[in-house]
């Protein structure tokens, strides 16, 4: 049987306004599943976005769909949550909105642990306001504003989640997308928060100014770069030179803050 | 035993021709077109549901027949 996908689409909306070959469509597609997999009521999830092309992902969904100002989806979802705790509050958006413009609220919703899930769509680049650097973009790549190769070191989106104190972390591709719905459902199904770093291909604006000479060479790159977590444990620190680590990277239970805010509204009511 | 055995149908207006299916079907089933991409060898689908997972455009949809 074919993926029923268009029961989760808003009618009309398909074809999307991704480029040939772009990933976040394949992403969409395991977010999708794994909403189905929780069984997750669409009227009662909210679906928050920033500014991006990853972020265009709400339009596309029939839940309860927020798309917001840049960097600040992390913000507005972390009000929706505090308003509707009952509510199961996702986020979806790439790394320049996340980490660089939303750097602050992203860490922020990290440190508190409320119940949201962010998907970040890491692909290197800003690309829909035209191909500039962000903080994930590798050092010595080229960018529209990087012409002599980036000189920043660059952000690891799942480390820095971890160190802020997000409390579920996990880190996909879009090569590997079975794997996706998975990530995205225990995600879901942790209380807390849970940052899914999805790495990610953008041909349009960084793979054809970094010598990739089509959609499937940045795919394979993926499939290339990524190790399980269970497989690295047993590899050299050479082997791994290069590699990124897939899989659950991190999981703790810590209290979460919509219920530790109730206690405090509690406090204060005399109860 | 017999083979699985799938029915392919591409939504030609969600297509956009990035050619990832054609690349990642195991039995070559798919093949470029002009610009959109086309069912060149209908009966060697096995329903691997390989291109249908990673089309990006919701372009692919396959049916298990056998």
């Amino acid at each position: 049987m074919a993926y029923d996908y268009e029961k989760s689409i808003r009618p009309g909306k398909l074809p999307h306004i991704w480029c040939p070959g772009c990933g976040h469509g394949i992403i969409m597609k395991g977010l999708i599943r794994a909403m189905d997999s929780c069984e997750l009521d669409l009227k009662n999830t909210a679906v928050v976005s920033g500014i991006g092309c990853a972020s265009r992902l709400p339009g596309y969904l029939d839940a309860c769909t927020l798309h917001t100002a840049h960097g600040r989806a992390a913000a507005f979802a972390t009000g929706v949550k505090m308003a509707k705790p009952e509510m199961t509050v996702l986020v979806v958006g790439g790394d320049g909105d996340g980490t660089a413009i939303g750097g602050n609220h992203f860490i922020h919703a990290c440190r508190r642990n409320i119940d949201i899930t962010y998907i970040v769509m890491n692909n290197n680049i800003y690309g829909m306001t035209g191909g500039q650097f962000s903080p994930c973009t590798p050092t010595g790549a080229m960018a529209s504003t990087t012409p002599y190769g980036n000189p920043d070191p660059t952000f690891d989106i799942s480390k820095l989640a971890i160190g802020a104190g997000a409390t579920f972390v996990a880190r996909g591709t879009a090569f590997h997308a079975t794997q996706i719905d998975k990530l995205i459902a225990e995600g879901i199904r942790h209380k807390g928060t849970a940052v899914i770093e999805i790495l990610d291909d953008c041909p349009t604006t960084y793979g054809r100014r970094n010598k990739f000479r089509s959609v499937v060479d940045m795919m394979k790159r993926l499939k290339d770069i990524a190790v399980p977590v269970a497989a690295a444990a047993k590899m050299t620190p050479e082997q791994l030179e290069g590699k990124v680590l897939t899989g659950v990277l991190y999981k703790e239970e810590r209290p979460e803050y919509t219920e530790q805010y109730a206690q405090v509204i509690a406090k204060a009511q005399g109860a | 035993m017999s083979k699985a055995k799938g029915k392919l149908e591409v939504i030609e207006k969600y297509c956009k021709g990035c050619s990832i299916c054609v690349e990642f079907c195991p039995t070559k089933v798919l093949a470029m077109d002009a610009f959109t991409v086309k069912v060149a060898n209908p009966d060697a689908c096995i329903a691997c549901m390989q291109c249908e997972l990673r089309c990006p455009d919701f372009a692919i949809k396959v049916e298990k027949i056998a």
